[in-house]
């Protein structure tokens, strides 16, 4: 039996209504300026902001302490936690502190790669990996245990746990597997990959409705708006696992204002997909280094809340 | 096999500076092997030392010497007289082999003239590619013989992870994802019923995380 973490983005996926998460970069510093900036300006638009763990390798403040002012400023926010910089006793030890903090969503993914990063050289950890990590994480909720085995006394923490999917890495036919995989795992709420390849995501749910995975998980599907037909090479050729359709560069090249023009094809695309896509939670919105574009694509696609 | 390779002659000469008899030892089993540390490798590497030596006005004598196996006490107890006179050994064996030396000649100074990479074999003529991370608890008989946590950057052991485009791997497009490897083996064999199960994570106490390992034969 799972427990429930109370958290807000639980009840609004568990109510059924569509939610909207967007994820939000922690800073490259250690102010929280900016992500207070972003997280007042999102406030009333989404449900819950996706917090990234050191993205592309990257150095950035931790994803629990941005967390922590995110919520501070009036957004909840699903904490991503990576296998690639800590062992077990390292991610146990924060998935303690975050919800001692008040801080209920957890998103457990392998990482990036850090030769993607600005640490090339590092040492990588992997002790445990993404669905191993769901699949504990869970017995901390459920059976009040350590990875270990040992037993949490008291004040056993109380998580919603989230994964992310990508329909777009290979093998295709295996990836509705290990979706499922990670929901036997535990994992609550799924968040995929940027989305560009339609037809390729619409057969992808086509799979997860077919044995029912919407059912035992919800679904977001990512977004991503493209500023520009430079941006979107970026993603075609250095973004491990995304795919971009020859047609969404040509359309931004041959674009008078490739911004405009990044964020019609995004709001396009959920609208495609609320139409014809079967099995959605709702939507989650990466505008990396572009999060005040939020509200707008929301209104143009027409999922606000406020609309 | 152990693969190891020479570092590059440059930093050979920088470690070796200052020394002017030195004994270099080669190493008659892995590094013979894959034409790194053998016999005929530690003829070239004196001769080539030698000359950049003289060139640099610095000539330095140079013993040679290669041994059945430097990981083994028994042959390197026979070195004594010839590492007597020499004021430094420059072994040319994987990591083991300088640690031995170090350990019975304990006055001496002791150099590595390798970089040793992996536990692998050859692939092909001249290439050879890790297959083994010395964990300590194999597991490849659920991976179809395939080792993860060798060969997944990642050492994943629930994979493919996201980032697998093509058959590839994220950190390389020359690089095999493993996991797609693992998954058309066993699609092959009809066995791709043991990717639904969950690999519970790894006891890494049996690895090098649990300090230096030993192995015990009983009877001998
Ligand atoms: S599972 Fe362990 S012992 Fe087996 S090949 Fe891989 S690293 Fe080596
Ligand atoms: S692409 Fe494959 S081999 Fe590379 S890190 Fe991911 S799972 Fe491992």
């Amino acid at each position: 039996m799972l427990t429930s973490a109370g958290s807000n983005l639980e009840r609004v996926l568990k109510s059924g209504r569509h939610v909207v998460t967007a994820e939000l970069g922690p800073p490259k510093h250690s102010s929280p300026h900016n992500i207070i900036r972003h997280t007042k300006t999102l406030k009333g638009y989404i449900d819950a902001a996706n917090v990234t763990d050191c993205q592309s390798a990257v150095v950035h403040m931790s994803s629990i302490s941005a967390a922590f002012h995110i919520m501070n400023n009036g957004i909840e926010p699903v904490v991503q936690v990576t296998c690639r910089d800590r062992n077990r006793i390292a991610i146990q030890s924060d998935l303690l502190g975050a919800y001692s903090m008040g801080l209920k969503n957890v998103l457990c993914l392998s990482g990036d790669h850090q030769m993607f990063g600005n640490h090339p050289t590092a040492k990588n950890v992997y002790d445990i990996d993404s669905i191993q990590l769901i699949q504990l994480t869970r017995r901390m909720c459920d059976e009040k245990l350590f990875f270990s085995g040992a037993a949490i006394k008291e004040f056993e923490p109380k998580f919603f746990i989230g994964a992310v999917a990508n329909p777009f890495a290979d093998p295709f036919e295996y990836q509705v597997d290990r979706l499922e995989k990670k929901i036997n795992a535990g994992a609550e709420f799924i968040q995929t990959q940027c989305i560009y390849d339609l037809e390729r995501f619409a057969r992808f749910m086509e799979m997860c409705v077919e044995r029912g995975l919407h059912e035992r998980a919800h679904i977001l599907a990512g977004v991503t708006p493209l500023k520009s037909s430079r941006a979107a090479k970026f993603m075609q050729n250095r973004v491990p696992g995304i795919s971009v359709p020859e047609e969404i560069v040509r359309r931004l090249t041959k674009a008078e204002d490739q911004k405009t023009e990044g964020i019609s094809i995004c709001i396009e695309q959920i609208k495609y997909m609320k139409e014809n896509v079967k099995g959605l939670a709702g939507f989650h919105i990466m505008a990396i280094s572009w999060e005040e574009i939020i509200p707008e694509i929301m209104k143009g696609a027409g999922i606000c809340q406020c609309s | 096999m152990i693969v190891a390779e020479q570092k590059p002659l440059a930093e050979i000469l920088h470690l070796i500076e200052g020394y002017n008899k030195l004994l270099l030892l080669g190493c008659g089993s892995c590094v013979t092997v894959c034409l790194t540390g053998g016999e005929k490798e530690c003829e070239i590497l004196a001769s080539a030392l030698r000359i950049k030596r003289r060139l640099a006005g610095k000539p330095v004598e140079i013993k040679t010497h290669t041994v059945t196996r430097q990981c083994d006490p028994e042959f390197i107890d026979e070195l004594q007289d010839m590492v007597e006179d020499v004021e430094a050994i420059v072994s040319m064996a994987c990591g083991v082999g300088p640690q031995y030396l170090a350990e019975r000649y304990s006055d001496k100074y002791v150099i590595p003239a390798m970089n040793t990479k992996f536990v692998g074999g050859s692939i092909q003529q001249g290439i050879w590619e890790e297959r083994c991370s010395l964990c300590g608890d194999c597991m490849i008989h659920l991976t179809a013989g395939i080792c993860p946590i060798a060969r997944c950057p990642k050492s994943i052991l629930n994979g493919p992870c996201g980032g697998a485009q093509n058959g590839k791997c994220e950190i390389n497009n020359e690089l095999d994802c493993v996991w797609h490897l693992i998954y058309k083996r066993l699609a092959a064999q009809g066995r791709l019923d043991l990717l639904k199960r969950i690999i519970p994570p790894k006891d890494w106490s049996e690895s090098r995380d649990g300090g230096p390992r030993r192995m015990i034969k009983e009877g001998i």
